[in-house]
């Protein structure tokens, strides 16, 4: 066999190319612009401790008290004290069901941090590590999570033992080997199977499912939908690389098309998942997005999911610095993202580009606005984290548009009673109805006669 | 009141197998049940094959969408739903072109001469009408404008005719209950309850019912009635039982004996889909059941419910099987326990999904990836089948491992009198969960802590069970998952040594559960001409043709396996004192070959895959034909 010629094989002659900012609408969400070479986190000693890669960001490592960076705000006790999050809700359970069992200062957050008011165990970063050695690629943007999960973990949960973290297959559903939780490595696509089975049934556990683009929207795709629509009281943690890194370097659902793996020498062809608007549309009752370059944003955007009652799916742009570098680039970089990230708050003008710029709502499309020239943010959207129609227009348009920022933060939220809480909820109306079983009574029920 | 017509004679017989047979709108397995529950009531011992077709509402009156019940019934032991037919009632002509071959020679046969138009005949592929080209000569012949009887006795309702052609079958199950002088009241008590809410069709039904056990009074064609004296059977309570509502009180007495909730992962699939439509009325017995959205879903989610500390269990059939391999795989490797059950169904694919086929039994032991061994039991019986399930259970927490139950779709659907359990004689199931590190099997020191760590791999040294510590429990926090595992520590592992070590380990564990069993248990003669080996649903045919073949003066010995995998002890043995061994089987030789596997013995294979079971005439001439063979 002759080596191919590359416009010759090509199957169907050339390849798709994405449509430029020019075409009436992307085919694709818009890869990495200029790929510029930038400081990769840093690689995590090798004689250092174990699970502790350094990444740039300043935080805590022990509880030292800790003063909000604002007040509480008046909701439920799991408001957390990260910024500007939205309103707190009502629990999302049945009426009248009762809360699952859980010590009632479980989920409290104690102002003054060390938990001594509150006779709790103060729990510190150190206590979410495991010993066991981290095995990303130095660089990896793996690392910048799993630091930021284990610095919110102390606040967010007063004991390790009630937190269990699933995942499936790929390089992050390796991150629960490196928690000090309970945890379960799972098979690929499933852990929102062995998640929903363990919360139906252990609903005051604080249940988190680690999964990646390949993971959550190809091979497990199906149970990702079926676990929004449900809303399973849990946290999802979707790394998304767009790309295949376990496997080696093929182009994932989320990658753009025409994008060149080993599995696509000529440009992949496959039609990119959009990971929130495929959320929104399976009913998610809270949909965020988040970046690994961007920790305190990500800490607070795990502190609102975790605060959230039912199935939080928070999408982390993760750099996979081996197989798909900058990939995100656009929206992590200094000079790109003013201009290419939105970072979107309930109840707060839609602004960007340090002040810049603006979003309006025009009709059934979004709009970019100069703000100059007497417009203000006032004139810009507020955004409304509530609402779906406005949540599907960001998610949707604001993703395949290279003219418009892509937005980041807690895109939606609505409360919706839990599928655990609604079981057990059933389970015990239908005991209190009826009284506990008797097995014996049950063997001998229906038709029954008697000889002798 | 008009004078009572003179009581007709009455018959005594030993055994009769009836088959209502009809359009799967008409009504027969409806038709079936009652009559079995009357039958139950008459105290006979019986035995069911309800045979349908996997349409929900086939064509009318086409051959493909005749749907029958057969009941065989006695004053004796009755094993197997009858290998031919005393009565055949035939709905239309369809429901007789496919049964009459099935009827003895002189046996009797019961039409609706209303369903025997032109185009009834034509769609059942009748060139002639067989009601008067001589078909049925040499048949006890029932003629019965079952339709227009109805019709009249329905005729002050007010119902609409199809709301009264509906109640037929209602007519034929009260013509057949007094032609074998069973109780009716049975069934007038179903009656009254199902149709509580809507009184007219109430009393249409009850109606035809009553009509038609007058009828049998009333009209000449019957010059006898025939009564079945009760059966022998042991004293207790009874209940007419069939082997999925059998395998899900076998679930609920499993989690009320080992004090853990059951929580049942499913989707549903014919013939298992019965089990959860049981289950899900059970809420109030610690059951929780979860209408998944696949199949691997259902088993993934009963894993993670056992990762919390709950019975896992999931059940399904063959194609189900196959999607839940993986996540099988997963439950051997993590240690957990869960019981999956395959009510088998003919394949492969799709295959025949309302016939029974035993097919599954090689994909039960082997089929998954890596060297994944599982333990397998198979029901013999319908009853038996709560007991399957509940030992399936204790050992899957005895042992901390995944369990198959292989049941079928002629154990699901048959029934048979259960001799109701005593709830307190069942043995508890001892469950103890890891709680505290120092208890936790292990001295090893957590290096973070400096406490004592939990070892999730460290083994009971008699059962080689790992300890099991739910989440929850403070100080125990530990990771599972499908990489292979440290022996010690449970940490990810690819060391060489280890792998063989831990695959010898898992294969050891379930080898070791069969130290508890008892020898296998040989029916029949203890040594002699052939030993016929079965499992599962095939214990009644295959016990009666070994019956058969002994009192022919022949040496027969029968043993119908229980366990799977692993065997129970004294097997080989037991193969040694016979000459011969003969496997029939519902699929086309699969314990056949682990027989000759494992013994190296030359095992005969008797394969049917007809989607119907063993015929007992079918394994006795089997017999013959091996010990013909020299």
């Amino acid at each position: 066999m002759p080596p191919p010629d590359d416009s010759a094989a090509r199957p169907g002659g050339t390849p798709p190319q994405p449509r430029g900012a020019e075409g009436a609408r992307p085919d694709t969400p818009q890869p990495a612009g200029t790929r510029k070479p930038v400081e990769a986190p840093a690689v995590p000693p090798v004689d250092g401790e174990p699970g502790e890669p350094a990444i740039p960001e300043t935080g805590p490592d022990t509880p030292a008290p800790r003063t909000p960076t604002m007040p509480p705000a008046g909701g439920g006790p799991r408001k957390a004290d990260g910024p500007k999050l939205p309103p707190s809700k009502k629990p999302a359970r049945p009426p009248g069901a009762p809360r699952p069992a859980v010590p009632p200062q479980a989920r409290t957050i104690d102002p003054e941090g060390d938990g001594a008011a509150l006779g709790l165990p103060v729990l510190s970063r150190k206590d979410f590590v495991s010993g066991a050695d981290v095995r990303w690629c130095p660089g990896c943007g793996d690392y910048a999570v799993l630091a930021a999960v284990q610095r919110a973990l102390p606040e967010l949960a007063e004991t390790r033992e009630n937190v269990v973290f699933i995942s499936g297959i790929g390089c992050s559903s390796r991150f629960p080997y490196y928690m000090n939780t309970y945890g379960f490595h799972s098979i690929h696509g499933r852990a929102p199977a062995i998640a929903t089975g363990l919360k139906a049934t252990r609903p005051e556990l604080d249940v988190w499912v680690v999964t990646g683009d390949g993971d959550a929207l190809s091979i497990g795709a199906g149970h990702t939908a079926h676990m929004l629509r449900r809303n399973v009281d849990l946290q999802v943690l979707l790394f998304n690389n767009q790309i295949y890194g376990l496997t080696k370097g093929q182009y994932s659902p989320t990658s753009e098309v025409g994008k060149v793996t080993k599995s696509s020498p000529y440009g992949s062809l496959d039609h990119p998942f959009n990971p929130a608007a495929l959320a929104l549309g399976a009913d998610g009752t809270f949909v965020a997005r988040t970046l690994d370059r961007d920790p305190k944003h990500m800490q607070a955007v795990l502190k609102a999911g975790h605060a959230h009652r039912g199935t939080s799916l928070i999408e982390i742009y993760q750099n996979c610095n081996i197989f798909n570098d900058g990939a995100f680039f656009d929206f992590t970089e200094r000079d790109s993202k003013p201009l290419r990230a939105i970072m979107v708050e309930h109840g707060k003008p839609a602004v960007y580009a340090n002040g810049t710029k603006g979003l309006v709502v025009d009709g059934l499309k979004v709009r970019s606005i100069d703000l100059d020239g007497g417009r203000t943010a006032a004139d810009c959207l507020t955004y409304d984290s509530s609402d779906k129609s406005l949540a599907f227009l960001m998610a949707d348009q604001l993703f395949w548009d290279a003219d418009l920022p892509r937005p980041f933060g807690v895109l939606y939220q609505e409360d919706r009673p839990t599928y655990d809480a609604l079981l057990n909820e059933q389970v015990a109306e239908v005991t209190r109805q009826r009284g506990r079983g008797e097995l014996a009574a049950l063997l001998a029920s229906g038709e029954t006669w008697t000889i002798g | 009141m008009t004078d009572a017509p003179a009581p007709t004679p009455t018959k005594a017989l030993d055994d009769v197998v009836v088959l209502f047979a009809g359009d799967s709108g008409d009504g027969m397995q409806l038709t079936g049940g009652q009559f079995t529950l009357a039958t139950a009531h008459a105290r006979n011992d019986l035995a069911t094959l309800p045979d349908f077709p996997a349409e929900i509402r086939a064509p009318a009156g086409t051959l493909y969408g005749v749907s029958g019940f057969q009941l065989h019934f006695g004053s004796g032991s009755v094993l197997t739903p009858g290998d031919e037919i005393d009565l055949l009632v035939a709905m239309n002509p369809a429901a007789l072109k496919v049964h009459l071959p099935r009827v003895r020679a002189g046996g009797a046969v019961l039409v609706n001469t209303n369903s025997f138009g032109d185009r009834d005949l034509s769609l059942a592929g009748y060139d002639a009408n067989p009601l008067e080209d001589g078909t049925l000569d040499g048949y006890e012949r029932h003629d019965v404008e079952l339709t227009r009887l109805t019709h009249e006795a329905l005729a002050e309702t007010g119902l609409s005719k199809q709301e009264m052609d509906r109640a037929k079958n209602m007519f034929a199950l009260g013509l057949s209950l007094w032609l074998y002088t069973r109780p009716v009241e049975p069934a007038r008590h179903w009656i009254r309850s199902k149709f509580e809410a809507t009184p007219d069709l109430r009393d249409a039904n009850l109606r035809a019912l009553d009509k038609g056990y007058h009828y049998g009074d009333i009209s000449e064609s019957f010059v006898a009635r025939y009564e079945v004296a009760p059966a022998d059977l042991p004293p207790g309570t009874y209940r007419a039982i069939r082997g999925n509502e059998a395998l899900a009180l076998g679930l609920v007495a499993a989690g009320a004996k080992s004090g853990l909730d059951v929580f049942y992962g499913t989707y549903p699939i014919t013939p298992a889909s019965d089990l959860l439509h049981a289950l899900a009325k059970y809420k109030a017995f610690g059951v929780k059941t979860f209408q998944a959205e696949d199949e691997i879903a259902a088993i993934g989610s009963a894993i993670g419910a056992s990762f919390g500390g709950t019975l896992g269990v999931t059940a399904t059939s063959g194609p189900g099987m196959a999607l839940k391999g993986e996540f099988l795989g997963l439950a051997t490797m993590v240690e957990l326990p869960l019981v999956v059950i395959d009510v088998q169904r003919a394949g492969p694919s799709t295959g025949m999904p309302t016939k029974t086929e035993q097919s599954d039994l090689l994909m039960a032991i082997y089929g998954r990836n890596g060297d994944t061994p599982t333990p397998v039991i198979a029901p013999r019986t319908p009853g038996e089948c709560f007991l399957a399930a509940f030992h399936a259970a204790r050992i899957a927490l005895t042992y901390m491992t995944p369990v198959i139950v292989l049941s079928d779709g002629y154990l699901g659907n048959g029934s048979e009198p259960w001799l109701v359990p005593d709830a307190d004689a069942l043995p508890d199931i001892s469950v103890s969960f890891a709680e505290t590190a120092s208890a936790a099997l292990s001295d090893a020191v957590d290096p973070a802590s400096g406490k004592g760590a939990f070892l999730p791999y460290v083994r009971d040294q008699e059962t080689l069970a790992r300890g099991w510590a739910r989440p929850g429990t403070a100080g125990l926090e530990h990771r599972v998952g499908g990489l292979e595992k440290d022996a010690r520590t449970g940490g990810v592992s690819y060391d060489p040594e280890n792998h063989q070590r831990m695959t010898e380990t898992r294969a050891e564990k379930v080898a070791r559960i069969a130290d508890a069993f008892p020898p296998v248990e040989v029916e029949g003669d203890e040594d002699g001409d052939v030993l016929v080996v079965g499992w599962g649903s095939t214990y009644g045919a295959i016990k009666k043709a070994v019956q058969g073949a002994r009192a022919e003066g022949h040496r027969v010995g029968h043993i119908q396996l229980r366990w799977l995998n692993p065997l129970s002890p004294g097997l080989e043995e037991a193969i040694g004192r016979f000459r011969h061994v003969l496997v029939p089987e519902l699929n086309n030789g699969q314990l056949v070959r682990i027989l000759r596997e494992r013994f190296l013995v030359p095992a005969r294979s008797l394969s049917k895959v007809q989607g119907l079971p063993f015929q007992a005439r079918e394994i006795e001439a089997a017999i013959y034909g091996v010990m013909s063979e020299g």
